[in-house]
Parts: C-alpha cells; sequence; structure tokens
C-alpha cells in the first residue's frame, strides 16, 4: 500500500518520511532562530507603529482611548458652560471658532454638534476601545496563558482600522458646517437631511465597526483555542468571562448597525428613501425623494446593536471589579459559578430587550407587553453578579487600596443606575421619562461613576503590571475623593430635572420653559460647577501617570511582578513583559480555580496562584477525614 | 508558524485542538460568517420591512432582468463547486489541479462580476437608479454589497494563485486550511445570492 | 513544482502517484491534522462525486424555482412560500455539503444556533412592531 524508500542521512538509514519529517524538524529550528536574531533588528515602525504584539495593541488601545474620553469629556465641559449660565460669553468657547461661538458665545447648531459628538465619542471611541481594545487585548491572552491572540495580524488591524475611524469622525470638526448634530442615535429623517458631518459619522462608525469585529472574532477564537493546559472554562478569571460575553455582543449585535449605516450611507449619497416617510417637508418644501421609507427601520436596526452595547460598555468593567474586589478582599468570589451563569444570560437577554427605547414610537400592546416583560427579566442577572460582588465584601479583610476605593465606589453607583432604569423599562412610567434629563442620568450613573470608576480601578490595579511601577497612591486617593464626590455632584441633580419634566438636548437647559426654569436655574450653575471640579481632580491622575510612565520608560521599576499577591496567570508573567517573545517564559500549567484566597492549601502565603505547584503534605498514617482536593 | 507575529507560536494555526476540534481560523471564519447572517439578516428584515409598509411593490421580472441573473445564478453555483473541488485535490496532494480549479474559481467571479455589471449597465440605461423607487434602493444595495463580497473573495483567491500559493512548499497543511477557509466565505457570499435571486427577481 | 525546503529525491512531488495516508504524515510535521485531512483518498474522492451530485441538485433546483414562477402562476403568498423553500432546499445542499456543515464539531454549531435565534428576532419582530402600528396585521 504504502510506499516506504529508504534514505542515508549521515550514517543513519530512515524510511523516506521519518527523514522528511527530520528534515522539516531541522529547517523549523533553523528558521525559528533566524526569526529570532532577525526580531532583535527588528525596524521601529514594525515594533511600536504596527505592531501585532497584543501587549503593545493594548497599549495602543489604552493611550488612544484615554486620549478620546479626554477630549468626550472637554466637549462636555463646554456644553456644561452653556447649561450652567445660557448664553453667557466664555472665552474658552473661542477655541470653537467664530463660525460656532461668535464673541464666546455658543450657538444652538454648535451645542447639538457638541452634543452628538459627545456621546458618540464617549461609547465609541473611549469606553469601549479602553474596556475591550485596551484592557482585553493586554489582559485576556496574559490570564488565559497564551503566548498571544489567536490572530495577531487581525489584532493589528482591528486597532488600525478604529484609529482612522476616530479620525475621519473628529475631521468633520474642521467643515465649515460643521460635525453630525444628530446625537449619538442620529435618527433618521434629521439624520438625512443633516449636514456633511453626518457622512463622516457614517463612514468613521463603518471603520469602527469593521473594527470590533475583528477584534471580537480574535478575543473569541482566544479564548476558546489558546487557554493553557489546565484553564478549563470554570477556572477562567471572571473577566476573561465578561470579555468572552462581550465578544460575542459585538460579534452579533454590531452587523446589524453596520448595515443601517450603509442603508443611512445610501439614502444621504445616493438619495434613496429607506428612512425617508413620503410628503415630509423641509423648511416649507417638499422633499424630491421617491418616500416611502420607514424611520422607525433605523431604530429597530440601531438599538438592535446599541442596547447589547450597553452590556459592552458594563460587562468588562464588571469583570475588572470582580477581579480587584477578589484580590483586595483576600478571598475567592462569592458565587463565581452564579456569576458566569448570570453573565452568560445577560448576553443573551441583552438581544430581546432593544425596543423598550422605542415605547413612545406608538407600539403596539402585544410588542411593548414583549419588551417590558424580557426587560424586567434582564434585570435579574445584572442584580445578581452586583449581589455577588458585594456579598463578596462579607468577612473579607479588605485592602484599602486606591484599585480598591474605585471598584468598591462601583458598586453602589452601578446600584443607583442599574435601579433608575427600572421606571425606564415600563411603557407607563416611561411616557413620562423618556427623553428627559431622568434618562440622561440614569445612563451615566451606569457608564460614568460605574464602568469609568471600574477602568480607573484597572489603571490602577494593572499599571504595575505594565510598567512595574505603582502610581502614587497618596494622590490616587485624591483622584478618587474628589472624583466620586464631583461625579455625583453632577449627575444626581439630573434625576430631580428629568422627574420635574425637563427635556434632554435643550440648548438652555430648560430656562425658556415655565415648568422648567425654577428646577434648571437651582441645579444647573451647582452641575456646571462639579464638572469642572471634575475636570480638575483629573490633573492628579493625569500628572501620576504620565511622570510614572515616563520614569518606567527610564527603567526605573520599583516592584517585582506580582505586587498585589494575586493569583491568576497575568501576574505570573513578568513584570512589563517584553514585546514579541511570547509571555511566559515557561508555558504555565494550571492547577486550580482563579482566586485561590487564604486557601488552606498555602503554606507560607495568604494566595495559591492558579499555577502553582503545592509540595504534596509527608504521608500520615491516619486516613484523612476530608477528600484532598485535586 | 505564524512568520508575522515574529518568533510568538501561536498554537493549533494548522493542527487541531484536541477539546475542540478546531484549528484556530476555522472557528475565526465561522464566527466571521456569524456576523455576515446578522448584516445580511439586517437587510432582508429592512427589505421586508419596506416591502410590508408599502402600498405596492413591483414585479422584480418585469423590471430586472431574469435571464443574466439565471445565468449568474449557475456561474456562483459552479464557482462554488470549483472551490470544494480545489479543496479536495489540494488534499490528495494535487496542487496543479487544486491551482487550475481556484484559477476557474475567480475566473467564475470574474464572469458574475461582468454579467452584474451588464444588468446595472441595463438598469442604467432604462433610468432606474437607487434613488428611482424603494425597490430599486434595496436591489441596488443589497446586491451592491453581495458584490462587494464576490470582489473582495475574488481578491483573497487571486492572492492565493500568486504569491500566497508559495506557501504549498513550505506548510502544504497550512495551505489546504487556508483554501478551506476562503472557501467557506466563498460559499456563504453564494448562499447569500441563492436567498437574494428568489427574492428580488422572482417575487 | 518541486518542493524546494528539501532535496527533491524525498520530498513527495505533484508528480508522485498520491502515496496516501501515509502521504498525509508526510506533509504534516506539525503533527495532528484536522480531522478532514484525515480522510484517505477513497473517501476524498467519494466526496468529489457527492460535491458533483449536489452541484446537479442545485443546478435542478435553480432551474426549478425560475420556472415555478413563469410556468405556475401561483398567487404572490404560495409563490413567496415555494420560492423560499426552494432557497432553502439548496442553502441546506451548499451549508450541509458544500461548508461541510453535517460532519461539523459542536463548537461551531453553537455558533451558528445562537447566531440563527437572533436572526430570527431580527428579521421577525421588527416587522411584527411595524404591522402591529398599521393596524393590517
Amino acid at each position: 500500500m504504502a510506499q516506504k524508500r529508504q534514505i542515508r542521512i549521515g550514517d543513519q538509514y530512515l524510511y523516506a518520511r521519518d527523514a522528511e519529517k527530520a528534515l522539516r524538524e531541522a529547517l523549523r529550528v533553523a528558521e525559528a532562530e533566524e526569526r529570532e536574531h532577525a526580531a532583535h533588528q527588528e525596524p521601529w515602525i514594525r515594533r511600536y507603529v504596527f505592531s501585532t504584539d497584543h501587549k503593545w495593541i493594548g497599549i495602543q488601545y489604552g493611550v488612544t482611548a484615554l486620549s478620546f474620553l479626554l477630549f468626550g469629556f472637554c466637549l462636555m465641559i463646554l456644553m456644561r458652560l452653556q447649561l450652567g449660565w445660557p448664553g453667557q460669553a466664555f472665552s474658552v468657547m473661542k477655541v470653537l471658532g467664530e463660525n460656532r461661538a461668535p464673541g464666546g458665545v455658543l450657538l444652538p447648531e454648535a451645542y447639538n454638534q457638541l452634543g452628538a459628538m459627545h456621546g458618540t465619542i464617549m461609547v465609541f471611541l473611549a469606553i469601549v476601545p479602553l474596556a475591550v481594545g485596551a484592557f482585553g487585548n493586554y489582559l485576556v491572552p496574559l490570564q488565559i496563558g497564551a503566548p498571544d491572540m489567536a490572530f495577531p495580524k487581525l489584532n493589528m488591524a482591528s486597532y488600525w482600522c478604529y484609529l482612522p475611524g476616530g479620525l475621519i469622525m473628529l475631521s468633520s470638526f474642521a467643515l465649515k458646517d460643521g460635525t453630525a448634530a444628530s446625537g449619538w442615535t442620529s435618527y433618521p429623517p434629521l439624520s438625512d437631511i443633516a449636514t456633511r458631518g453626518q457622512t463622516f459619522w457614517l463612514v468613521g462608525m463603518i471603520f469602527l465597526i469593521t473594527s470590533s469585529l475583528l477584534g471580537s472574532v480574535n478575543f473569541i477564537v482566544t479564548i476558546v483555542q489558546l487557554r493553557a493546559k489546565g484553564m478549563n472554562f470554570m477556572r477562567l478569571p471572571f473577566f476573561v468571562w465578561a470579555q468572552f460575553v462581550t465578544s460575542f455582543l459585538l460579534l452579533l449585535a454590531f452587523p446589524p448597525l453596520e448595515a443601517a449605516a450603509v442603508l443611512q450611507l445610501m439614502d444621504r449619497v445616493a438619495h434613496t428613501s429607506f428612512f425617508l416617510p413620503s410628503g415630509l417637508v423641509v423648511s416649507g418644501t417638499p422633499l424630491t425623494v421617491a418616500g416611502g421609507g420607514n424611520p422607525l427601520l433605523w431604530q429597530h436596526l440601531f438599538w438592535f446593536l446599541a442596547h447589547p452595547e450597553v452590556y459592552v460598555l458594563i460587562l468588562p468593567a464588571m469583570g475588572i471589579v470582580a477581579e480587584v474586589i477578589a484580590n483586595n478582599t483576600r478571598k475567592p468570589l462569592w458565587g463565581y459559578r452564579s456569576m458566569v451563569s448570570a453573565t452568560i444570560f445577560l448576553g443573551f437577554m441583552s438581544f430581546v430587550v432593544w425596543a423598550h427605547h422605542m415605547f413612545l414610537t406608538g407600539m403596539g400592546t402585544i410588542i411593548s407587553s414583549f419588551f417590558q416583560t424580557t426587560t424586567m427579566i434582564i434585570s435579574i442577572p445584572s442584580v445578581i453578579i452586583l449581589s455577588a460582588l458585594f456579598l463578596s465584601l462579607w468577612g473579607g479583610s479588605i485592602r484599602f487600596t486606591t484599585p480598591m476605593m474605585f471598584a468598591l465606589a462601583f458598586l453602589p453607583m452601578f446600584g443607583i443606575g442599574g435601579l433608575t432604569g427600572l421606571p425606564l423599562g415600563l411603557a407607563a412610567t416611561d411616557i413620562h421619562l423618556h427623553d428627559t434629563y431622568y434618562v440622561i442620568g440614569h445612563f451615566h450613573y451606569v457608564v460614568a461613576p460605574g464602568t469609568i470608576f471600574a477602568m480607573f480601578a484597572g489603571i490602577y490595579y494593572w499599571f504595575p503590571k505594565i510598567t512595574g511601577r505603582k502610581l502614587n497612591d497618596f494622590w490616587g486617593r485624591v483622584h478618587f475623593w474628589g472624583s466620586f464626590v464631583c461625579i455625583n455632584g453632577i449627575f444626581f441633580p439630573m434625576f430631580i430635572q428629568g422627574l420635574a419634566g425637563i427635556s434632554r438636548r435643550l440648548y438652555d437647559g430648560g430656562m425658556q420653559y415655565a415648568h422648567a426654569r425654577e428646577v434648571a436655574s437651582q441645579t444647573n450653575p451647582f452641575m456646571s460647577m462639579s464638572a469642572i471640579g471634575l475636570l480638575i481632580f483629573q490633573i492628579p491622575f493625569i500628572v501620576n501617570f504620565f511622570w510614572n510612565a515616563f520614569q518606567a520608560m527610564r527603567g526605573k521599576v520599583t516592584v517585582g511582578s506580582n505586587p498585589w499577591e494575586a493569583t491568576t496567570l497575568d501576574w505570573a508573567a513578568t513584570s512589563s513583559p517584553p514585546l514579541r517573545h511570547g509571555n511566559f517564559e515557561v508555558m504555565p500549567i494550571v492547577r486550580r480555580g482563579p482566586y485561590e484566597y487564604n486557601s488552606p492549601e498555602a503554606t507560607n502565603a495568604d494566595y495559591l496562584p492558579q499555577n502553582a505547584v503545592v509540595e504534596q503534605p509527608a504521608p500520615v498514617l491516619a486516613p484523612p477525614t476530608a477528600p484532598v482536593v485535586a | 508558524m505564524d512568520h508575522a507575529a515574529g518568533h510568538v507560536e501561536i498554537p493549533y494555526t494548522v493542527s487541531p485542538r484536541p477539546d475542540t476540534g478546531l484549528y484556530n481560523g476555522k472557528l475565526g471564519i465561522w464566527l466571521f460568517l456569524a456576523s455576515e447572517v446578522m448584516l445580511f439578516g439586517a437587510l432582508f428584515s429592512s427589505l421586508i420591512l419596506i416591502r410590508t409598509g408599502s402600498p405596492s411593490w413591483p414585479h422584480g421580472w418585469e423590471e430586472l432582468h431574469v435571464v443574466p441573473a439565471t445565468i449568474n445564478t449557475f456561474v456562483l453555483i459552479m464557482s462554488s463547486v470549483t472551490v470544494v473541488l480545489a479543496w479536495a485535490n489540494l488534499r490528495l496532494g494535487n496542487f496543479k489541479l487544486g491551482r487550475i480549479f481556484i484559477g476557474v474559481t475567480l475566473l467564475c467571479g470574474l464572469v458574475f462580476m461582468g454579467i452584474k455589471a451588464y444588468e446595472y449597465s441595463l438598469s442604467f440605461a432604462h433610468g432606474h437608479y437607487p434613488s428611482t423607487s424603494d425597490f430599486f434602493a434595496i436591489y441596488f444595495t443589497m446586491t451592491g454589497l453581495h458584490g462587494l463580497h464576490v470582489l473582495g473573495g475574488m481578491i483573497v483567491f487571486a492572492y492565493f494563485l500568486g504569491p500566497g500559493s508559495k506557501m504549498w512548499h513550505t506548510d502544504r497543511a497550512r495551505f489546504t486550511n487556508r483554501i478551506e477557509i476562503v472557501g467557506l466565505y466563498w460559499h456563504f457570499v453564494d448562499l447569500v445570492w441563492i436567498f437574494l435571486f428568489p427574492t428580488l427577481y422572482l417575487l | 513544482m518541486t518542493d524546494q525546503t528539501i532535496t527533491p529525491d524525498i520530498a513527495p512531488t505533484d508528480a508522485m502517484p498520491v502515496p496516501q495516508s501515509e502521504a498525509e504524515d508526510e506533509h504534516t510535521h506539525a503533527g495532528v491534522h484536522d480531522a478532514n485531512l484525515h480522510h484517505s483518498p477513497e473517501e476524498i474522492r467519494r466526496e468529489m462525486r457527492v460535491y458533483l451530485t449536489v452541484f446537479a441538485g442545485l443546478a435542478v433546483l435553480t432551474g426549478a424555482t425560475v420556472a415555478a414562477r413563469f410556468l405556475l402562476h401561483l398567487p404572490l403568498r404560495q409563490a413567496m412560500a415555494l420560492a423560499i423553500a426552494i432557497a432553502c432546499m439548496k442553502g441546506f445542499l451548499v451549508a450541509g455539503f458544500f461548508m461541510h456543515l453535517l460532519t461539523e464539531k459542536k463548537v461551531i454549531y453553537g455558533v451558528l444556533i445562537l447566531t440563527g435565534i437572533f436572526f430570527a428576532l431580527l428579521l421577525w419582530l421588527p416587522v411584527h412592531d411595524v404591522l402591529d402600528k398599521f393596524g393590517h396585521y
């Protein structure tokens, strides 16, 4: 059957297939050595610009996303100046140019532009890339014990779709008629007939969607395929689970928005009327389009993405908080398995609740009952996760480190954000609260003191891993307390405003409405001052961050590879793991679950890393009373 | 194995992971196709929604050109067969025949695009543009996006016919896997057309 | 077409008379391989015959769907049902045989079932909502 020919190599006679195997192996080793050699002289551009190393891409994502976060925050400061003191001239407003803020007074059109860009930048350019692109990229391969992401080139492509997408969107600030101004939701028909900035927004979105699509495929394959030996699914750190479910949301929820963006682009560029109904009159002139389209189609497609997107914002944050809490309470997470099941269920349900954003579109009773029911159901897994995190604190000997302060603040802040969402999920109460500041307060509590605080917790927690230096603790606490007080000063009054019936997206914050004037004038200046305070309290963080980053670059490393005495595999890699060398000197073998703090097995410390080998105790004569845990 | 990743070796690039039975690329392409299902799903959803909401809808076969579209359907099916035959021949170790079949697939893609361009030109000649009506808006958008997918597939085939084929001499199994993966994508593009053809032209 | 990495003498060149099952191992220096690669040449040849049969089936069904439209003169709803049924059959052939889903791994089924559920929701709920509003459901 088989042809077996013998070949002589050296003084050995081998069958052809064995000889070939040996030769190929030798060739492979030689090539690997050659590559190793070549890598040392790798051009700068391949190393730091078009890098394929997940750690460097994570850093690229992190720095870019933090810059966008600051930029989006500055847009908000300009808006808050206008809301706090409507119609007043501010010299800082002049940066927007004479056509947007003549004499330092913000124009209504420019206010709309700032609002639309603030929302878009914060959601799509800042928080998702920070949570998934930065933390996910840097940590997931480390935590599962993988040498890199499954598709390193795809990973690079993902970043290089994200950055141009963001720049395209920002470049619309240079247009004479300005950026997109139809809110971050871009509802047609207004967005269909808006100025050119909207086209930039759509093209930018298509890039961003492509980027997160490439990223999510990569994450799922990495987590399924590249787990280290012994790392079964129930031994994954909760952070990895959160990223896993998040990736599925990105993978399956984003494409409908991509389709919607293509349709809106067709409406704007090829003059179709997917979202334009017949008989539309703009400024007194009938629109000359075919008509027959349906604006609600956009809302359906948009919210099909945008509701899962909410969980894309919150799940990685929960993952980070879980890691920080387990580490700083020095005990295992309470109910790891229920948290994992809740996360999976949450991810699934997040696809079936989207139309609760659309109760006011004249929705019929059948559909609205369906979506109210699913919305109430989805609150259950969120509560399970939050309760498990609260219960994890019980009986722990808590270390109040800076990351832990942020993680602890996350719990009640996310609680407020989540609970205020319930009245919005029921049509009867939503009819009153829809599109008021109550909604703004609700989702900002989830995203700002919720997710962003969790991101800060993550930055303070993993900074030593990335750079080999801890951030200064005193300035970290100043940053924390200042931010905590100010951020509540901004968002809590929003609930009061919303209950008083003040609508969102008002240029003057409601001053021209009789029912709103009193509440608005009492709250808005205070909120705006809180916002400025929040800006000031970010300065210690920025200085702390860059000072320590530069010190680390100069080689001044102050901590070892596991300064927090943590158990997960990321801390088993060396501190500031070198680029393009794989992550671990020896591939780790995982022997236990992720949170073995205060384990009775650990003899000389209060924690047992996932890959640590426990010396077998000397055999005892009496049989053990309890079975030995493997 | 991944030359691009410097000397970091990514496991399971070629051989399957024992517990999942898959190599990375195969899982990756199926996840990508899952997202494509959602992309075209959203467009089909739009089609249904706009069609049910409109008082009248033209007959596809009166507005469009069924004969070239039917030929195109055959061309695409043919290309699906040639790509599996290419993969099967590579698995048999028959590089020459495998390459020929990849070439034929690329040619089929070219013919498809040519006929599509002819159809578009006929429509334009009748004064039918995307802005003409919702029917044509949907038609041009969906077939246009599908055409872009065909074009993308053709670029990949051209790469594997040209510079990409070098890999056969260094890593056969991986090259064969690559053809399997691009084949899966190509079949999906065929699958989309199988549903587009009756919904746009015949209903 | 000679293999440049090793001497042509021992390289399994294309001209070689397909030494199978052994040859499988010969070019799989990475060890274990995709289950598909473990098929014997007989099986692969049989698969190729299946592909050609599937092709014939697809061609016939394409003809059938066009013929049904122009010969049967069915009312719209029935015509739709028939056309979509035929398209689904063709889809099954392509996905099941060409994309060899029928012999695929569980992980992939999991991903596709999940996608299928969301796809169905995406198709059904928006239409249901709009019809509910217009009142002619």
